[in-house]
């Protein structure tokens, strides 16, 4: 093994002894895959076909007539086939097993989503399936659980640690390290040990290559700015890689701002000045930890977002100056949501909500002239429960103590 | 050096035991009890295992253990106040077990400086690669305490030999593949691995994963020099507390 996968000083392979020889097989892999010419196109067809792509880009006029400019874009991978930016990733890793010949696949998922995409996924290439989620997580989750199970996978609540994303990581390596023969960890972000980041920034690169294009044909020119949320950080990079290169595009990530950064309860690694440099999960970044080194726990209305770490590319962004990071507020990212469906009929997820919300703190600053871009990573109304409790809504609390009455009867 | 006193020792008694325990699990107080339960069993050398919130190496039990402890609010302070209690106390070698972000973030150099002064003399990090672990290595010949590192099953024979230059005092085998606590069969595929490490390196091996009873010990005699009981003693001291861990290494050898 060489010392590998850095992106300034983050990154790395911090990995277990045991794992090793996984990590090297699926980095031969990677590899191959990169240099096959053939593989992107089967990839492109498949995510024609299968899913949405390319997935849209609309102009959202009524928003850019509310806020009197800039002009804002919307890439749309809320339509994707199951709801989200996380398909890219999850197709792309279930073509590299077929190659690697493996039977079984395992993920860790938070809010719901990437364990949603694999065990569809899974359901599709006939792979045997198991998703490590968090207890709090199943709890406050329920209906993806119930798609994942009726997809065919074995939902498994992790019941050590805080009970969320960090533990389901730390259990599905675990699950990896004892079944690596017959199993591929299909990692849902652009963290954790290389080659993870690279191969799932890889994939959802399709995202940027098509945003730039799209944007190019209906205007002309590059948008000032391109927004993102950011958990892991997978749908930002994957749109940010369109323009890295163009200097005169500002790149924004926009992480969870929770209760607000000074209130301690948030998941802001890069924007807020809590996060210091570690190692964990078998990766170095910034992550939410305390003196000792011992993580943190996380706070984010948007279960997508909650996470102690980010990716190391990003970190590395972040250090060279290339990303601006900001945070936004759960309050609003609430009033992003509410104002994105009355006026363009989107429902955007909480997640994908904080981008819009930065966009929108950040427009009277901007010239009517200014085109924005801002990545949708994923739908909302998958999200019914969260966005309805979030939002506090009178009849729908009724509806379900009604339908709870009717079960317990 | 613990490769002379692992010799040295192994010459007498055939075959070593290295016990396990979570600082601060269940109580400060109640991991020395525990402690001086094993020294007075009999074990030969020991691992202080200082609690991490990510420990991705180790099962069920450790885990919980790591958690209570850090639950209870054991700092990472307290772990090396302990190391030295237990030092001063105890005449056995004594070994930190940690995950890299413990040693990361108190500085490597600063880490090891301060284990040296706490009496430990050699430590095992599972996450730390040859490749990722120039300061950490540097760091532990600086202040002589023994890097011990780890071959598994799924090492390649190439690997091994590469790992075989960086450790020093013993090499930990790793006998199945997976995490710690679960259920390892002693067969003859063991052996071949076993005689895979030994061709790579003149330094004392230990085994560990899954040894739990005496069976597995008088297996491991001849083999190895130490035999490595980690989940097995914890589950006996959650079942039935301190002395039943005492008299469970007495019935090991």
């Amino acid at each position: 093994m060489e010392r590998s996968g850095y992106h300034g000083r983050f990154g790395g392979m911090f990995i277990p002894e045991i794992l090793v020889a996984t990590f090297e097989e699926l980095k031969t892999a990677f590899e191959e895959v990169k240099k096959d010419p053939s593989f992107w196109k089967v990839y492109q067809d498949l995510m024609s076909t299968y899913s949405c792509r390319p997935t849209p880009l609309t102009y959202s006029e009524n928003l850019s007539r509310h806020f009197k400019g800039p002009h804002f874009y919307i890439k749309r991978e809320d339509l994707n086939h199951t709801g989200a930016h996380k398909l890219n990733n999850v197709m792309g890793q279930g073509l590299v097993v077929q190659r690697m010949g493996k039977s079984r696949v395992i993920a860790e998922t938070g809010a719901g989503q990437h364990g949603v995409a694999t065990a569809t996924m899974a359901a599709k290439f006939g792979f045997e399936c198991t998703i490590y989620m968090g207890e709090v997580d199943v709890a406050r989750q329920r209906p993806n659980v119930f798609w994942m199970e009726q997809l065919g996978a074995t939902v498994i609540p992790v019941k050590d640690g805080a009970r969320t994303l960090k533990d389901a990581i730390n259990e599905a390596l675990r699950d990896w390290a004892a079944n690596m023969d017959t199993t591929h960890y299909v990692l849902g972000t652009v963290c954790g040990p290389h080659p993870f980041p690279e191969m799932v920034a890889y994939f959802q690169s399709i995202i940027g290559t098509e945003a730039k294009e799209q944007i190019l044909d209906k205007v002309g020119r590059l948008p000032s700015r391109v927004y993102a949320c950011v958990g892991g950080g997978s749908n930002a990079l994957g749109i940010f890689q369109g323009f890295l290169d163009d200097s005169e595009v500002e790149l924004v990530g926009v992480e969870a701002g929770g209760e607000g950064l000074k209130s301690g309860k948030h998941a802001s690694r890069l924007a807020s000045e809590d996060a210091s440099v570690g190692v964990a999960q078998g990766y170095k970044t910034y992550f939410l930890q305390d003196d000792d080194g011992q993580m943190l726990e996380t706070h984010s209305v948007a279960a997508g977002l909650d996470y102690i770490g980010v990716s190391p590319i990003l970190s590395a962004y972040h250090e060279e100056g290339r990303v601006r990071f900001e945070a936004t507020t759960n309050e609003e990212v609430l009033e992003a949501t509410r104002l994105t469906m009355r006026k363009e009929g989107i429902i955007p997820a909480l997640e994908s909500a904080h981008a819009l919300a930065c966009t929108f703190r950040e427009a009277p600053q901007m010239s009517g002239d200014d085109v924005v871009l801002v990545n949708l990573s994923g739908r909302g109304d998958k999200d019914i429960f969260t966005i309805a409790d979030a939002l506090g809504d009178e009849s729908w609390k009724q509806f379900i103590a009604t339908k709870a009455e009717a079960y317990s009867a | 050096m613990l490769e002379e006193y692992i010799r040295k020792r192994a010459e007498e008694k055939g075959i070593l035991m290295m016990a396990h325990v979570v600082v601060g699990y269940p109580s400060l107080e109640e991991s020395f009890e525990l402690v001086k339960a094993i020294v007075a069993a009999g074990v030969d050398l020991m691992e202080l295992q200082i609690p991490f919130s990510e420990p991705i190496a180790d099962g069920p039990l450790i885990l919980k253990a790591n958690q209570s402890a850090l639950a209870a609010g054991v700092k990472v302070d307290d772990c090396f106040e302990f190391a030295h209690r237990v030092t001063q106390t105890f005449d056995i070698p004594f070994l930190f077990m940690t995950y890299y972000n413990i040693v990361f973030k108190r500085g490597e150099e600063r880490f090891f400086a301060e284990a040296k002064e706490a009496g430990i003399e050699g430590a095992i990090v599972p996450d730390i690669p040859p490749e990722e672990g120039d300061g950490y290595l540097a760091a532990t010949a600086a202040h002589d305490i023994d890097p011990i590192l780890i071959f598994s099953p799924t090492t390649t024979p190439d690997r091994l030999s590469y790992l075989a230059n960086f450790g020093r005092g013993f090499f930990y085998c790793v006998a199945r593949k997976g995490i710690t606590g679960a259920k390892t069969t002693f067969s003859s595929e063991l052996e071949e691995f076993l005689g895979r490490c030994r061709g790579v390196t003149d330094l004392p091996l230990a085994l560990g994963f899954g040894v739990s009873q005496k069976e597995d010990v008088d297996f491991l005699k001849g083999k190895v020099e130490i035999a490595v009981i980690g989940s097995q003693a914890l589950r006996i001291l959650n079942d039935s507390g301190i002395e039943a861990v005492g008299d469970f290494f007495r019935g090991l050898r």
